[in-house]
């Protein structure tokens, strides 16, 4: 009687075996690509947060300079205009073009600010003194060095004295704190000139006529923009990242 | 009886000096009290010249910006340049990809530019002689200290052209209005702007000399480390780190130090230094 039933046996054993290691390797992949699919950081669900309302379709479209890198390795900047639909409301446009700007342009190489970085809020004091609140992503993705951290913090004043004129000067905090310097260089600890009507002392430049002064926040040079023609409208990069 | 009271309160006034001095001086780390300390703080002078940058700096009496040249500096004096090769400890500054860190080659080009600026007959004192990394007030108060001094802060940048060098003089700073005539240490710089524009156009007109590609004149720029030293002070700029190897930024740095001591020697001959911090020349 035994003997009869035994290759049934072993038939139904190798069977269910065969299914198990099918099932156990459709599991595994499964596994692997769940595990693939990485919830989103900290940073990115408050960027994207932050981001939500940023534009909004309903408003009417202006032309927006973005001062973007350009020169021989990036060393200066141009001024680039798009459409872009924006408020009227200085706080909420301000947000619309520091977003759009940390967006970028498509061509990495016209980059002043890393990709990675995010504006986690925006104020604006009755002085007309702008407080921009990035996250940490500005300070440690930004190339260190004097010259790349004066542009991006050119890049970021002059893209708002062109565009919200309610904004006179700058206070630029990492994640909610004041810092000493952006990446180890650029002096934070005081305000960034923004508007040119910004008195500005000047010391004697009896001798210092020689020194240029292309991007610098505090000693605005003379009339860059005739230096700088407007190029082309570009094509942007996706702002929501 | 009378002289050990008169002895006892000469002795209490020192120690209550001391300790005013220490906690003025004394490196905090706390962004708070730093800022209060920063507040409070005036540039210290002090006639004696240092040997070493690992000194603490002296606390002295602060002394009015106004007063002559001419009485201060006797003409024995050498000029004393501070170098500084930023970065160092925990803070490597730029890296390359190739493993290239700016707090060492910086050190390197240091000690390269302290050799020939003496065969040039300047004093020369670093801000650090390892891999450590002293506060910017630190740094700062290594120049502050010295009567004829100038500051030059050197770096690697992680951008530019390879092979470039780029000098920047501090941007503006209001300027000092203290009925006293002390100078704020928070922005020390502001009575040597002009100065240290002279210093920062010829040290770039001579690097360009050699590192063709490099500007004209020196740029200016918002540089934490300049902003609270109170002497004719520039920061250099080399591009880059992202050489593939290392010996593509060795190779600089015999031409970099010749070209440091030209301009800073340049300087020497065209500027009558202050004699004390504040009086710009």
């Amino acid at each position: 009687m035994m003997e009869r039933w035994r290759p049934l046996l072993i038939a139904g054993i190798a069977f269910v075996l065969t299914s198990s290691a099918i099932y156990f390797a459709i599991l595994r992949k499964h596994v692997k690509t769940t595990a693939r699919v990485r919830p989103p950081t900290e940073e990115q669900a408050r960027r994207e947060l932050t981001q939500l309302n940023s534009v909004n379709p309903g408003d009417a479209k202006e032309k927006v300079k973005l001062f973007w890198a350009a020169g021989a390795n990036g060393s200066t900047l141009t001024p680039v205009t798009i459409d872009l639909p924006l408020a009227k409301d200085p706080v909420q446009r301000s947000r619309q073009i520091l977003n759009t700007l940390l967006a970028g342009p498509v061509d990495t190489d016209l980059r002043t600010l890393p990709p990675e970085a995010a504006l986690l809020a925006f104020y604006l004091l009755p002085d007309g003194t702008g407080i921009a609140d990035f996250s940490e992503s500005l300070a440690t993705s930004i190339p260190s060095g004097i010259q790349s951290e004066q542009l991006a913090a050119d890049s970021i004043t002059r893209t708002l004295e062109a565009n919200v004129p309610q904004v006179k000067q700058l206070k630029i905090l990492i994640h909610g704190q004041e810092v000493e310097t952006l990446a180890g260089h650029l002096d934070l600890a005081g305000f960034l000139a923004v508007s040119r009507e910004t008195p500005v002392p000047v010391p004697s430049p009896a001798s210092g006529k020689g020194s240029t002064s292309p991007s610098s926040p505090g000693a605005k040079p003379a009339a860059p923009e005739s230096l700088t023609p407007d190029k082309a409208p570009v094509k942007l990069a996706t702002p929501d990242r | 009886m009378l002289l050990s009271v008169k002895n006892a309160a000469w002795t209490g006034g020192i120690l209550c000096a001391g300790l005013l001095t220490a906690a003025l001086f004394s490196p905090a780390k706390s962004a708070s009290l730093g800022s209060l300390r920063n507040a409070l703080r005036v540039v210290p002078h002090s006639p004696s010249t240092r040997a070493s940058g690992q000194d603490t700096p002296q606390a002295s009496s602060p002394i009015p910006a106004t007063q002559s040249p001419s009485s201060q500096a006797p003409a024995s004096n050498p000029f004393v340049v501070v170098l500084d090769p930023a970065h160092g400890g925990a803070d490597p500054g730029a890296r390359g990809t190739g493993g290239i860190r700016e707090s060492d080659i910086v050190l390197d080009f240091a000690v390269q530019t302290k050799r020939v600026l003496e065969a040039y007959g300047f004093q020369v004192i670093q801000t650090r002689q390892g891999n450590d990394n002293p506060t910017f007030d630190d740094r700062s108060s290594i120049a502050n200290a010295q009567r004829r001094a100038l500051f030059i802060t050197i770096h690697i940048a992680s951008t530019g052209l390879p092979g470039t060098v780029r000098v920047y003089v501090n941007s503006d700073l209001p300027p000092i209005t203290d009925p006293a005539g002390l100078i704020p240490w928070d922005r020390a710089q502001a009575g040597f702007l002009a100065a240290s524009h002279k210093l920062g156009d010829l040290v770039q007109g001579s690097l360009t000399q050699r590192f063709k590609g490099s500007p004209d004149f020196s740029q200016i720029a918002s540089v934490r480390q300049l902003r609270t030293t109170a002497a004719p002070a520039i920061a250099v700029e080399i591009s880059s780190v992202t050489v593939e190897e290392r010996t593509s930024l060795d190779w600089m740095a015999t031409g970099f130090a010749e070209a440091i001591a030209q301009g800073a020697s340049a300087f020497r001959a065209q500027s009558p230094m202050p004699a004390a911090p504040g009086v710009s020349p």
